[in-house]
């Protein structure tokens, strides 16, 4: 699905807020009909780049370009091809959910009639055409963020941005979002996610970037970051001084975490070690499961709590 | 000077207008009602009621004759004064509606000016409806009050951006109970909205004329009423209509140019 066309480019990208720099030097492309997933904490500078990719915050320093077009430059152009949901809702609640749409794509300079054809076939692909003579008021927090996304596809964009489109929504709505993010990406949408779900990048993004502090800590195909960071396995063993210093001759080389109650080894060959663990501690609750993004995630950027 | 730098303004300013004219027809009769229900009140209180303690002449006429031009002032500077402070900041600040479209080809520039020119509509539209109320309690008496809702207009879009200023400044909503009560509340009663300018002593008089935006509306859409601008301050009628229609053109253009400036700053960090 990917070819190399590079849609878009960063090089040296810094956005600095008076003293403080949320994004600093970050360099990264994305190919057309690629997913790509920004990952990282609060306060990271996913949402500062994303906005600058879409021409809202200006550039401090570095070079951003997309379809070859300066942001600083061509703003214009820029954001008639591209899609953007964003964090927060900022739907219009002046009006109904199909005026929403028709009033969005006068922005984009689309005629009425086709505005209205393109509105209707959205409604129904994101399901919520039984909704549409109704106020946003009487939406839920679901098919706000569905109208959203709807709202972002109006203007038929080549690239779409997504900031992080299923914060609070249940597992159902989450999983119609997905379903229709893997729908989009099959139609050859070029997409941004950010999100702070590890399962989520996971499931539908080519390839992820890690960013903390405003840096790239590191990019890569969800499967290998997993291999590369946390190996195949982990085993989470219930805390015990006894049980760490078992693992810990047991395996000396393997990295042993202690988390809270919990600790946790990342190993690729578990199975034996588990055994004899289990025998030695057969009141503790141990569990082996395939290591995750989480793990990678948490081993890069650590565990402090950000706000 | 980078406050007073010139926005490129496309056409995709009218879809920002078109917009909250969209929502306004939705709204249409809560919005006419009080346009339409005010002027009567006023005029039944201060023409019928107050007037009737006035024996004499003023300017030349009755005084309700004398207030109906007022009134039309107030309607513009209250309908658009309003529209881009609390209806602008609700729509910047709680809706992030300014923020959805700046996503869109449409620039910050772009949304400001529309909001600006739609407070200059909203002006046009309550000045016109209360000129249709004093109409048709008989007190025009020169069809140059035909060019009222014009005026009323390029009025309305000077009282605009004067409060566009004031939304970029605004930390929060109940910021704009400063000038509400210290510019528009004393404009509204010393402009020579409810009494000739000439009763206040001369270097109020000279104040009014310049500092306060009310005061040539008034004057201008008085001059439109009868036909005739009244001179004071040594100022002859027609020296008057130029410097009134000169400062509005200038402070207009100064205000519009600064507040899509000083937006621009508060929106795009």
């Amino acid at each position: 699905m990917n070819s190399s066309e590079v849609l878009i480019k960063a090089h040296g990208l810094t956005k600095k807020y008076n003293h403080l720099t949320a994004v600093d030097h970050i360099d990264f492309e994305v190919h057309k009909g690629e997913c790509v997933g920004f990952l990282g904490p609060n306060g990271a500078g996913k949402t500062t780049t994303v906005r600058m990719i879409y021409c809202f915050l200006p550039v401090t320093e570095g070079e951003l370009t997309v379809a070859g077009m300066n942001v600083s430059k061509q703003a214009r152009e820029i954001k008639g091809m591209i899609g953007v949901s964003p964090q927060e809702d900022n739907l219009d609640p002046d009006f109904t959910v199909i005026k929403n749409l028709q009033v969005y794509a006068s922005y984009f300079d689309i005629p009425k009639n086709k505005a209205t054809e393109r509105a209707t076939e959205l409604l129904k692909f994101f399901q919520l055409d039984e909704k549409r003579d109704v106020s946003i008021y009487q939406l839920s927090g679901g098919m706000k963020r569905r109208l959203i996304m709807a709202r972002a596809l109006i203007n038929d964009p080549k690239i779409l941005l997504l900031d992080e489109p299923t914060t609070g929504l249940d597992p159902q709505g989450r999983h119609i979002v997905w379903d229709e993010i893997r729908s989009l990406r099959k139609r050859g949408v070029t997409i941004i996610l950010t999100t702070h779900y590890m399962d989520e990048a996971a499931a539908l993004c080519d390839r992820i970037l890690i960013i903390d502090n405003g840096k790239i800590i590191t990019t890569g195909v969800p499967q290998e970051l997993i291999r590369k960071f946390a190996g195949e396995d982990v085993l989470e063993v219930e805390y015990d001084e006894d049980v760490v210093k078992t693992l810990k001759t047991e395996l000396p080389d393997a990295q042993v975490e202690v988390y809270g109650d919990q600790a946790r080894v990342f190993i690729d060959e578990p199975h034996g070690v588990f055994e004899r663990i289990l025998k030695k501690f057969p009141d503790k609750n141990m569990t082996i499961r395939n290591a995750n993004l989480e793990d990678v995630f948490l081993k890069l950027t650590g565990r402090k709590l950000r706000e | 000077m980078t406050r007073l730098k010139l926005p490129q303004l496309t056409y995709r300013v009218w879809t920002v207008w078109r917009r909250n004219f969209e929502v306004f027809k939705k709204t249409l009769f809560v919005n006419f009602l009080p346009a339409l229900m005010e002027p009567i009140l006023y005029l039944a209180a201060f023409g019928v009621g107050l007037g009737a303690l006035i024996t004499g002449t003023v300017e030349g006429g009755s005084y309700i004759q004398f207030i109906g031009p007022g009134l039309i002032s107030i309607a513009v500077m209250y309908g658009s004064f309003f529209e881009c402070t609390y209806a602008s900041f609700v729509r910047m600040y709680f809706q992030k509606t300014f923020d959805a479209i700046i996503a869109t080809p449409v620039s910050v520039e772009e949304v400001i000016a529309g909001e600006l020119l739609w407070g200059a509509t909203r002006a046009a539209i309550n000045g016109s409806i209360v000129l249709a109320v004093v109409a048709a309690f008989g007190l025009v008496s020169s069809p140059l009050a035909l060019l009222v809702p014009v005026l009323a207009f390029f009025g309305g879009l000077l009282f605009a951006s004067l409060g566009m200023c004031f939304t970029a400044l605004a930390p929060t909503i109940d910021f704009f109970n400063f000038p509400t009560f210290l510019f528009i509340t004393p404009m509204f009663l010393l402009s020579g909205t409810f009494f000739p300018l000439t009763l206040l002593p001369g270097v109020l008089q000279t104040a009014a004329l310049a500092v306060m935006p009310l005061a040539h509306v008034v004057d201008l859409t008085r001059g439109l009423f009868t036909g005739q601008m009244q001179s004071f301050l040594g100022l002859s009628a027609q020296v008057l209509v130029v410097y009134s229609v000169v400062w509005i053109a200038v402070v207009t253009l100064v205000f519009f140019v600064l507040a899509i400036n000083l937006m621009k700053r508060k929106l795009i960090k």
